[in-house]
């Protein structure tokens, strides 16, 4: 079966979130992600949503177009409140959260606020909402993005939310004594952080795509790890599920 | 950036909080009687998050009376902000996020008037804001973090960092956020105040206790026997509320849980109005919306009823 973009990102984000742990996830690719796993190889992940909702249920073809409504909350076990649902993760109780990225660097930062100095931007972004706290406070957080080289520069002029911010040691010198981006998933293929440099490194590639096409896209060198695998292409089960949960294809595209 | 004294100054904040009225009397009132209470140049703070719970009677009745100067302050701002600085009634908004959602883009207004220097918009984290309401609602000047730390947000509000005493780690001292006004709505409250809120209760009780003046609107307003028999049901205490006021639909056409859906198509038709028009789209809209109808239940009006049956309909099924 071929499949979107959209689709891509969730099987792949699906397939790296191990059964039984805790997942921050919030609408769109994130939450079909989850939710794929949870039907699939994970039965006992449990989700938590922005909105101060945890362990949702959902219903098919009535998913949530934000993180703070009743389909997000639907058949949920608790709804604990916005900020105490972020101090679930402080405490350590969130074991992956995903954030999306309108501007990506090397190093996992992300840019979400604005594009041309803070005052007077050339382009107001709409801001950090939970991003910057999920990847302040989850154990590893995973990116799903679409692949575009506009989206993947060397630098991103405002740090958003701080991935590992000019490399080695430095986002723990800030503070962050915790997590990190463990994992990047784009529509060409899967990427992790060298452990030393902690650059962003290709590990994977999806079926059919080279690393010159990764390289043609990404607005720094990307490097690429030794052993470099190709992903398995999404299975008939998975897109079954996929389109089961979103038969509108509202958020699979 | 530095932050301004008064928001985070729990002396004066506890003191303006001493000197208010606590009786536990009757706090019903009119929607243009609450709105009065909010002063140019004012702080206010709007509960609920994103299009759930929005109080948006009292934003009605407040624009209606043009205010000036406003800042308002939310979690994550919907098109309540675009309309506060379209209406010229509010020159600084402090939110982590604005928009609507996914399908409905970028907004146009926090672009042209941010990227144009006529609005200050102050960025933090979502939990970020949500403790810094916490920590006013606590009586404490400031509340250590670990979010925020190592990013540029940090400079945009003038956060600073503070050494923990006990184990010398860098935290983040998130300052406390003190508002003059408090706007929130609501599932049911007794005549006294005592509020009652179902489904997820997002920052509502933290704002009720870190305000100076609390406005409130309710669904319905139920007896004081009927708040008594579920009192761990209430989130919001009597003594904090200065004016209460029943409004049914009073986030109508924002959700409130198990009472109402949201109306996504309408939210479409208002920003389609702003990518033909930009900010006139916005001027039109408050012009029908809230300017021209003279009270709540014609504003109501002008949506049709079989679609608000619709949203309640939608709203049970939902959560039940």
């Amino acid at each position: 079966m071929t499949c979107t973009a959209n689709e891509l990102l969730a099987v792949m984000g699906a397939r790296a979130l191990r059964d039984g742990i805790t997942v921050f996830a919030g609408v769109g690719a994130p939450l079909m992600a989850t939710a794929l796993a949870q039907r699939t190889h994970a039965p006992t992940l449990t989700m938590m949503m922005e909105g101060g909702i945890l362990g949702p249920s959902f219903k098919p073809g009535d998913l949530p177009i934000s993180t703070n409504e009743m389909r997000a909350a639907y058949h949920a076990q608790m709804l604990p409140g916005i900020s105490d649902a972020f101090l679930l993760a402080q405490r350590g109780f969130l074991d992956v959260g995903f954030i999306g990225g309108a501007q990506i660097d090397q190093y996992g930062n992300v840019n979400t606020s604005v594009i041309g100095g803070y005052d007077r931007p050339k382009v107001r972004l709409p801001g950090s909402g939970g991003a910057n706290d999920i990847i302040s406070l989850c154990r590893e957080v995973m990116i799903l993005t679409v692949h575009e080289k506009r989206r993947f520069s060397e630098r991103v002029e405002f740090v958003t939310s701080p991935g590992y911010l000019s490399g080695g040691d430095s986002r723990r010198k800030s503070g962050l004594l915790f997590g990190g981006v463990s994992r990047i998933v784009t529509t060409l293929g899967v990427f992790d952080f060298e452990p030393e440099s902690r650059r962003m490194r290709l590990t994977a590639l999806h079926p059919g795509i080279a690393v010159a096409d990764v390289q043609a896209n990404t607005g720094f060198e990307v490097l690429v790890s030794a052993d470099l695998a190709t992903t398995e292409p999404p299975t008939d089960k998975e897109l079954d599920i996929l389109r089961m949960l979103d038969p509108k294809r509202q958020f699979i595209g | 950036m530095t932050i301004a004294p008064k928001e985070f100054d729990f002396q004066v904040a506890r003191l303006r909080l001493e000197r208010k009225a606590k009786s536990a009397s009757e706090k019903l009132t009119t929607l243009e009687a609450a709105a009065a209470r909010v002063n140019d140049g004012d702080h206010v703070a709007i509960g609920g998050c994103l299009y759930s719970r929005t109080p948006l009677a009292l934003i009605w009745a407040l624009l209606r009376r043009r205010p000036r100067g406003l800042t308002l302050s939310r979690n994550l701002m919907s098109y309540e902000g675009e309309w506060a600085v379209v209406a010229g009634a509010a020159d600084k908004l402090v939110t982590s996020w604005m928009g609507i959602g996914l399908p409905w883009g970028l907004s146009r207004i926090q672009r042209e008037y941010v990227e144009s220097g006529r609005l200050e918009f102050e960025e933090w984290s979502h939990l970020a804001l949500g403790l810094r309401y916490r920590a006013a609602a606590m009586g404490v000047p400031f509340l250590p973090s670990l979010t925020m730390l190592g990013s540029s947000l940090m400079d945009v509000g003038g956060s600073k960092t503070v050494e923990c005493p006990y184990t010398g780690e860098t935290l983040h001292a998130v300052p406390a956020l003190f508002p003059d006004v408090a706007l929130l709505h609501v599932h049911r409250a007794d005549r006294f105040g005592n509020g009652q809120i179902d489904g997820y209760p997002h920052m509502d009780a933290d704002l009720a206790r870190a305000a100076t003046t609390v406005l409130m609107t309710a669904e319905e307003i139920v007896s004081d026997d009927e708040i008594r028999r579920h009192p761990d049901r209430t989130v919001i205490p009597g003594f904090a509320v200065d004016a209460l006021v029943h409004v049914p639909y009073g986030s109508y056409p924002h959700e409130c849980y198990g009472r109402y859906d949201a109306e996504p198509a309408h939210f479409t038709v208002y920003v389609d109005g702003i990518k033909e028009r930009g900010a006139a789209g916005v001027t039109d809209y408050l012009e029908r919306y809230v300017y021209a109808p003279r009270t709540h239940a014609d504003y109501l009006a002008l949506f049709d009823e079989a679609a608000r049956r619709d949203a309640a309909a939608r709203a049970r099924m939902l959560t039940t």
